[in-house]
């Protein structure tokens, strides 16, 4: 990998500045996050109050639905959804990836006729406005029985995800040194070890960044999740816009709290990896 | 399967020999990519391009005609297409704008290193990780006249009060904005990743020079982050052109139709009236914008390579 050039350094005051224009550019977020520990009148309330009593009840009732016949309350599903979201999208990610470096190594090191303009295809697929494709694909998954079950949203998912899998991935099988591979051969390696053992461990990091950088684009999926699952298999976002419904209007707290619960893993994920991530939005198709 | 060939790989070529001989290695590591796009993207592309020679209707059990290119026809000859054309592109080029400008002065801000920085990082970068329907809904939230966080700011400077969504221009601005707060850190982050690949000494010869700021700006710090900053653009450009979540939390297209994109009158031809066919027309006519967008994208990054070889 290119070895990362150095930035300059600055001091507290440039903490303090970039904290303030932070928090002016965060405070829709944080906003949404305080609506989560309000009750129903204190969220619209005019003039909008910072200062509250905090209170648990949206969190709650995103997991009980309170019952008016008794005082027993009922589960939500909200579990499983949580679960939904977080098995579909990390299983398609992770395959893509997988996927998508295979390819992405033979892109780089054994061409095949006409390699460009695979690469191409494979890049407009992803340029592709999904509308485009989504009548045939809510036909074929009907037809197929796809509809509703993982695999379909899965894989349907994981197509999403290869293209810019491969052309980031390749971007990091050319950055690398030939020579070493070379090297690796001579000492009489087979394919397989040069592979795992020589360009993988090189290009973990890049991997890292591929990894967060689809897992924010699936994360929040919404119009093939609303079509393609079904009540088994529903996803966060599928659910988190059927509690918009309803006589009473939108209920603000409860809508927050799970807005908050949904933001917490992909948050510490990219927080976890954000030096890799600065790698990985330039597409792959930018060398350093 | 694999146990049969492993005992003699080399006194007979056994298919799964011949599978990973070293000249099929491409083709076989190519092909699980290929055959995941083939059949989730690739085949219903072809599939809705076959449809779009149709009459089909989703909701009829009707037999369709083949008709042609009646539906290219209907769509290009639809003076309401082009409205729908031309609100996409005022949203697209006002909102890509405002994110490169934002995205940039966020660049610069965090173009070193400073106490907490990955911390406060963070807060600008989580906007990118809500989905679509949050962000709509609060922003529509804070767009609402009464309750709304926004008005009630504004409504501090004004005697009338402040009814953003109620006009044409309002609610292009409301979904502008939305957008561009969301999206404005992933510029933030390609402008930060060119800004990073300076490389040091050049900076340290200006200093020895003396060069003004701003002439250190032109000369060096530009000239790197330029083919970026493109990338940037064809990059938002692209996906900006796809926007329909965001309208249709926000206003539905309102108010009339003034704020209905390209994608929102797909949805609308294919799942609200049903003219299955003619919005698959529709949407390729689309797809094609696309590809030569793709095309241009491509074009900019061989120019970004060329000049690194130089």
């Amino acid at each position: 990998m290119a070895k990362q050039r150095e930035i300059g350094k600055a001091g507290w005051g440039r903490s303090l500045f970039a904290g303030i224009v932070g928090l002016i550019y965060f405070f829709p977020v944080l906003w949404i996050i305080l609506t989560a520990f309000k009750t129903r009148t204190d969220a619209l309330e005019i003039p909008p109050k910072f200062l509250f009593s905090p209170t648990l009840d949206n969190f709650r009732s995103v997991f009980f639905r309170a019952s008016i016949s008794s005082d027993s309350s009922q589960a939500t599903n909200f579990i499983l959804y949580f679960f939904n979201s977080i098995f579909i999208a990390g299983t398609a990610v992770l395959l893509a990836l997988i996927i998508g470096t295979l390819a992405a190594y033979a892109f780089s090191r054994h061409p095949l006729k006409g390699n460009d303009t695979y690469l191409f295809i494979i890049l407009t697929t992803r340029m592709m406005p999904p509308i485009v494709v989504i009548i045939p694909i809510f036909l074929m998954f009907r037809l197929t029985g796809l509809a509703g079950s993982y695999w379909g949203i899965i894989l349907l998912y994981t197509a999403f995800n290869i293209p810019f899998s491969v052309w980031l991935v390749k971007s990091f099988f050319d950055e690398l040194n030939p020579e070493i591979e070379d090297a690796a051969r001579m000492d009489g390696a087979s394919d397989w070890r040069v592979f795992f053992g020589t360009c993988i461990p090189q290009i973990v990091a890049g991997l890292a960044a591929t990894f967060v950088f689809g897992l924010i684009l699936t994360w929040n999926e919404f119009l093939f999740a609303l079509l393609l699952t079904g009540v088994e298999t529903r996803t966060v976002p599928v659910a988190m816009a059927r509690t918009l419904g309803g006589e009473v209007g939108v209920d603000y707290g409860l809508l927050a709290a799970i807005v908050t619960l949904f933001l917490i893993p992909i948050f510490f994920v990219t927080f976890l990896l954000q030096n890799q991530l600065l790698r990985g939005v330039t597409f792959g198709t930018v060398k350093k | 399967m694999a146990g049969a060939v492993s005992n003699h790989p080399h006194k007979r070529k056994g298919f799964w020999a011949r599978l990973t001989a070293p000249e099929n290695r491409g083709p076989l590591l190519v092909a699980p990519a290929i055959i995941v796009l083939f059949v989730m993207n690739i085949f219903p592309l072809l599939w809705s391009f076959g449809l779009s020679f149709f009459n089909y209707r989703a909701n009829r059990l009707k037999v369709p005609e083949f008709v042609g290119l009646k539906n290219f026809e209907r769509v290009l000859t639809d003076d309401k297409i082009w409205d729908r054309f031309q609100t996409t592109a005022i949203i697209v080029a006002s909102s890509v704008t405002l994110q490169l400008i934002i995205g940039f002065a966020l660049a610069m801000l965090f173009a070193k290193h400073f106490p907490m920085r990955r911390i406060i990082m963070m807060l600008v970068l989580t906007p990118m990780m809500l989905s679509f329907v949050s962000v709509g809904v609060f922003f529509k939230l804070y767009y609402e006249p009464t309750f709304g966080l926004l008005s009630w700011a504004i409504n501090h400077f004004t005697t009338e009060p402040f009814v953003l969504l109620s006009t044409s221009t309002g609610a292009l601005a409301g979904i502008i904005i939305a957008d561009a707060w969301m999206w404005s850190p992933f510029v933030m982050l390609l402008v930060l990743a060119g800004l990073v690949s300076v490389p040091k000494y050049l900076y340290e010869a200006a200093e020895i020079d003396r060069v003004s700021p701003w002439r250190r700006f032109v000369t060096i710090t530009f000239p790197y982050i330029k083919s970026l900053l493109l990338l940037a653009i064809l990059f938002r450009t692209i996906e900006t052109f796809k926007i329909f979540d965001i309208i249709y939390i926000i206003t539905e297209g309102g108010p009339g139709s003034s704020t209905e994109s390209i994608a929102v009158n797909i949805y609308r031809m294919a799942f609200q009236n049903f003219r299955t066919s003619r919005s698959g027309a529709l949407a390729y006519i689309i797809l094609f914008i696309v590809i030569v967008l793709t095309n241009l994208y491509l074009y900019a990054v061989n120019r970004r390579a060329r000049e690194e070889a130089l």
